[in-house]
């Protein structure tokens, strides 16, 4: 197993799947020439030319909509969309052709697309270039949409939604395209439904998913160390569908939960999942669940301000301790 | 066109503008429910330039107005009709409806809802026709209206960029519901739209078939022969309101009234009539029959036909919930 960086291995999983089937294509701003705004598509221009890795005009509605044509006949386009912040004016095309064809079809048309894009909060970069949308694409009936919290759910996750007959949204997270991890020699595709047991505990569980598996994983850390509660930290990869059975055996087990999630926490993930518990485990609770989310405003460009509109494994700590009634 | 093409075209838009008025009837029976745009009126456009076309081998898409450009690439009546009645048999198993028609068997892509949404999808299908190296073009049928959306610019530009063989046909019936396009678009003539992204166009008259055929000869020449897009402009008029709770309030009868001289029906039967080619007795007497299949077969059809299972609700949601795929359980494939 090689360690290498989460762009890479989204390098790798486009490089492999493009070299086995002609009909692999990708597209998006500055991919192709310019190798891509976070190296993603690096080298693939230079292999497979400009038919295949298409450097597109500044037309996020355009040519999405042109991707997922394309995929009406059999071939599975992989959209960038430079930040998640763009992907607004994608979403008509994604929500309205290639979420619905399938089913208004009667099931004659499928549109294997992949839509990939860069969210979250990066460094200062300000009210429009800062969102997290996971939870604007997770209720779309007929879209999948899956976030990769290491490089070897990057590679795998991409490989099997590129295999997909389904539209796939995968929401990557900018500030984490530097980091390191290990990921298989060999051929793998990471399921696309389903939840990974980042860190197997019995006190609390904390759910995560993309960055926050990482402030999970630390602030479990912290706990065991300082408090000598065991955390379980739950990696949700697939946003859509969330992984029902997965969060009812976790609960099952801790009795305790904390969500800790970089959107705002209207209408998000956290919310959701709490749904979940109530329906599928709500009598295995021993204490309210609690979220850990950003602050509801547009994110602020002041570096303090910013700090104090994103959580971070801090807040999952003192989360916890609340729970165990220590703060 | 021969002339013997030209009768069965006849023909075809006869079985068109009854289906349609059929349809009419039908909804005011409350056997199809919500909207209906019917197409009465337009008939030489989508017929005009599919002739001059390959229908069930080009590649079709078009907005909510569809039932007649399924028909023209070879959909089978009954299960348009079934569609309309939300049927199982429907072409699209009634979860579509009237907006929603499909059939990829005979590469209509679709009936969409969105005004203008199918711009960039017709560059895709051409765009996939280009990789996989067929002499097929795609076709986008669409409203003047339609033109006004940003993916009409967006699209215009991919497709020249990337010569993609896709033929756009606007079908100006100078209205978007009730705004006429004098009151909406600062370009009556939407042909020279496109001109600032180098694609060739033309505007022609679409209630003649002749002329529209003529034209589309052209159009699609052009695009099949790798020379990349081509946008054909229709001047043209829809009968009846823009969709069923339309009573047309913008816009005077007179109007409507010396548009109807220029039926496209009508001027193409005259014009056989005068070949010798047909009299007007064989006109009516096709009239007749083809009212008869509607009622005896269509209609019957969609009517006996049963509905969709509410087990079945889920279905088609996702594709890779039906067939447990590799990449779901994560197995290597
Ligand atoms: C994105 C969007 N906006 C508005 C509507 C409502 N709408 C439906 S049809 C229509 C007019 C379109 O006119 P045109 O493109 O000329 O086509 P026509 O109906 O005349 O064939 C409008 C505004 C819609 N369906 N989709
Ligand atoms: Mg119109």
């Amino acid at each position: 197993m090689a360690q290498i960086m989460l762009w890479e291995a989204i390098q790798r999983a486009h490089d492999e799947e493009m070299s086995r089937d002609p009909l692999v294509i990708c597209m998006g701003e500055d991919i192709g020439v310019a190798g891509g705004t976070y190296k993603a598509t690096k080298g693939l221009y230079e292999k497979y030319g400009p038919l295949r890795v298409m450097d597109t005009p500044i037309s996020e509605g355009g040519f999405t909509g042109l991707a997922i044509g394309a995929s009406f006949l059999g071939v599975r386009p992989i959209v960038e969309i430079m930040s998640v912040n763009f992907a607004w004016l994608a979403m008509d095309q994604m929500f309205n052709s290639a979420a619905k064809i399938r089913y208004m079809s009667g099931g004659q048309i499928e549109a294997p697309c992949v839509f990939r894009s860069a969210g979250g909060a990066a460094h200062q970069l300000g009210a429009q270039h800062s969102a997290r949308m996971e939870k604007v694409f997770m209720g779309v009936a007929g879209l999948r949409v899956v976030t990769p919290s290491n490089p070897k759910q990057a590679y795998g996750l991409l490989k099997s939604a590129i295999r997909s007959n389904d539209p796939v949204f995968i929401n990557e997270h900018e500030l984490m395209y530097n980091m390191k991890g290990e990921v298989p020699d060999s051929e793998y595709f990471h399921p696309l439904e389903g939840s990974d047991i980042a860190r197997s505990g019995t006190d609390v569980t904390l759910f995560g998913y993309n960055i926050s598996v990482h402030w999970c994983l630390k602030a479990a850390e912290i706990l065991d160390k300082q408090y000598g509660i065991s955390a379980e930290v739950v990696d949700l990869y697939s946003l859509a569908p969330l992984d029902r059975a997965g969060i009812k055996q976790s609960v099952s087990k801790t009795h305790r939960v904390v969500i800790a999630e970089e959107d705002e926490a209207p209408v998000g993930v956290g919310s959701e999942i709490i749904a979940i518990i109530n329906e599928e485990c709500f009598f295995e609770l021993d204490a309210a669940p609690v979220r850990v989310h950003s602050a509801l405003v547009p994110q602020p460009y002041n570096h303090t301000l910013e700090k104090a509109a994103i959580p971070d494994h801090e807040d999952v700590v003192k989360a916890v301790l609340k729970l165990f009634g220590k703060a | 066109m021969k002339i013997e093409d030209k009768k069965r075209v006849l023909r075809e838009m006869v079985l068109h503008r009854r289906f349609e008025e059929r349809c009419y009837q039908a909804y005011i029976e409350r056997k199809i429910g919500g909207f209906l745009h019917l197409y009465p009126g337009q008939e030489a456009c989508c017929n005009g330039v599919m002739e001059a076309a390959r229908p069930g081998q080009d590649y079709v898409i078009t907005g909510y107005r569809d039932h007649v450009h399924a028909i023209k690439c070879g959909a089978d009546p009954k299960e348009v009709m079934a569609e309309l009645y939300g049927k199982e048999t429907g072409s699209s198993k009634g979860r579509g409806g009237s907006m929603h028609i499909f059939d990829a068997a005979h590469h209509f892509m679709g009936g969409y809802a969105l005004v203008g949404g199918p711009f960039p999808l017709a560059a895709g299908i051409a765009k996939a026709i280009q990789l996989k190296g067929g002499d097929e073009i795609a076709i986008c049928f669409l409203g003047d209206a339609a033109n006004n959306q940003g993916v009409f610019h967006e699209t215009l530009n991919m497709a020249a960029l990337w010569k993609l063989p896709v033929l756009f046909v606007c079908e100006n019936n100078l209205y978007g519901i009730g705004t006429s396009i004098e009151r909406s678009t600062a370009v009556i003539h939407q042909h020279k739209r496109v001109a600032a992204y180098n694609i060739p166009s033309a505007e022609c008259d679409g209630q003649d078939i002749d002329i529209v055929y003529q034209h589309a000869r052209t159009a699609v020449d052009h695009v099949r022969a790798g020379n990349g897009p081509y946008f054909l402009e229709l001047m043209t008029y829809r009968y009846r309101g823009h969709s069923m709770s339309d009573s047309r309030g913008y816009r005077s009868r007179e109007e409507e009234e010396e548009w109807k001289q220029r039926d496209p029906i009508f001027m193409l039967r005259d014009r056989l009539i005068t070949a010798d080619a047909l009299t007007l007795a064989d006109f009516e007497a096709m009239e007749k029959e083809i009212d008869a299949y509607i009622e005896n077969e269509v209609i019957k059809f969609a009517e006996e036909s049963p509905e969709p299972r509410v087990e079945d609700l889920e279905k088609y949601v996702l594709a890779d919930r039906e067939s447990q795929q590799p990449w779901l359980t994560g197995k290597a494939a």
